[in-house]
């Protein structure tokens, strides 16, 4: 019985995990920390580098807001909020300037501009503030991969069809640099989505491309529903008439 | 120093470096309070109000207060708090004043505490050195130079995006690409457009 418990728990752990992934995604879905997604998508590596800095935020923002939520008068919720979370933006600041100075150049402005990311205050007012320590670490986990997993995507886009190769160890300390999938097409050398412009337009499309997809989705299956709904009608009418035959021959 | 100056900082941060097209800073209203005219202009509105004061306060903190006491580290925390605490005092202040520019801006002021142009811009005039380019004072009147050219562009970005949303309703679009989608392809296409005016100043 105990165990059984445990394992239900288990899976929601999961599936608190995993919500952030694609059904509650961040950026795609709730269209939230669209700032960064534009701005310092313009290489995998800085999408990469944000999208970590931002899941360390929000864990450690979401553990100390729920820690600390019975204690924070209801008045001043979003100001507490925002100095917890200035203050570990703050701390993640001074750690990349220190260990990472490429990835801090590049990203200048948007690292202390994590503070007002929508994303984290949202999660903090609306989930680690009614949730306890394990399940708010988590979500904050599951949604800070679901945005690094967007970052990625968006920037993937942005790289390899402006240069035709995913660049590594430019901006991260990975001690070896060099690129992979080095491809020479005259296609791969769109320099807008390099620029300001490709932000935009990758998000817009992939936007639309995943719309499209649910769209044809959901209509594949009302068109199985309804598919379904009409061979019971016509299974139950056969029975309605083989009944009223059966009865007429009994008469008969 | 001469009147180029100022000239130069308000071309240049209001059209060169549009904060939304250029610099990504406040794309959060863009794309959720530009379905209606009416609307972005009130959030231009107070944009302008909330930018111009808050880069005013943020700067004379940075320069009165963190540099003489060598705590610079603290800038983030301090500037947050500042507009936060500046976009609730705005919102009594218009309270009391003007009921009828409370109904007008008062829906967008909470808002604003999140938008990251606000914090964006006065972080971007730090990090510029005005003070150590023009003297601390001078500096100031750069800046807030700077903060108003930027409310400006935000301002006519957001009008300019609110009339093409108006008449993106009217228009036939297949069913996936409707609202944010096309809206973001539309920005985008903008974003070149202004893209085009880099390299003038």
């Amino acid at each position: 019985m105990a165990q059984a418990k445990a394992k239900k728990k288990d899976l929601g752990y999961l599936a608190n995990l995993t919500k952030g992934f694609i059904k509650e995604n961040p950026i795609f879905t709730f269209m939230l920390g669209l700032c960064p997604a534009l701005a310092v998508t313009g290489t995998v590596e800085t999408s990469l580098g944000m999208g970590l800095l931002v899941i360390f935020v929000l864990v450690s923002s979401n553990v100390v807001v729920s820690l600390i939520k019975d204690f924070i008068p209801a008045e001043v919720k979003i100001p507490s909020y925002i100095v917890i979370i200035s203050t570990f933006v703050t701390m993640v600041g001074l750690l990349t300037e220190a260990y990472a100075p490429a990835l801090f150049d590049s990203l200048g402005i948007f690292i202390p501009l994590i503070v007002v990311n929508c994303l984290i205050l949202g999660r903090a007012e609306s989930y680690a503030s009614k949730n306890n320590v394990l399940n708010s670490a988590i979500d904050g986990l599951g949604m800070g991969l679901g945005f690094l997993g967007a970052m990625v995507l968006i920037g993937f886009f942005r790289e390899f069809f402006s240069t035709g190769a995913i660049a590594y160890g430019v901006y991260l300390p990975l001690a070896v640099e060099g690129s992979i999938v080095n491809l020479e097409w005259y296609i791969l050398n769109i320099a807008v989505l390099a620029g300001p412009a490709g932000g935009f337009l990758v998000i817009g499309l992939l936007l639309g491309l995943f719309n499209s997809i649910a769209i044809t989705k959901r209509n594949k299956k009302e068109r199985e529903r309804q598919k379904m709904i009409e061979e019971k009608k016509r299974l139950a009418l056969e029975r309605k008439r083989k009944k009223a035959m059966e009865s007429a021959g009994g008469k008969a | 120093m001469s009147w180029t100056v100022f000239f130069v900082a308000i071309f240049s941060s209001m059209l060169i470096n549009n904060v939304v097209l250029m610099r990504f800073l406040g794309v959060c209203p863009f794309i959720g309070v530009s379905k209606k005219t009416n609307s972005a202009i009130g959030m231009s509105m107070a944009v302008l109000f909330v930018m111009v004061v808050a880069s005013l306060v943020s700067y004379l903190l940075y320069y009165l207060v963190l540099v003489p006491l060598n705590i610079e580290y603290v800038q983030t925390i301090g500037f947050i708090l500042i507009i936060a605490s500046l976009v609730q005092l705005v919102e009594m202040f218009i309270k009391k004043v003007s009921k009828k520019l409370y109904k007008s801006l008062g829906v967008y002021l909470p808002l604003i505490t999140t938008n990251c142009a606000i914090l964006g811009v006065a972080v971007a005039n730090i990090s510029e050195d005005f003070a150590d380019q023009y003297g601390v004072f001078p500096g100031l009147a750069v800046a807030v130079t700077t903060a108003f050219g930027a409310a400006l562009g935000f301002g006519l970005i957001m009008f300019a995006f609110s009339t093409i949303r108006e008449r993106l309703e009217a228009a036939v679009i297949p069913e996936a690409w409707k609202g944010v989608p096309i809206s973001l392809i539309t920005a985008g296409i903008m974003a070149l457009a202004f893209a085009g005016l880099g390299g003038i100043v």
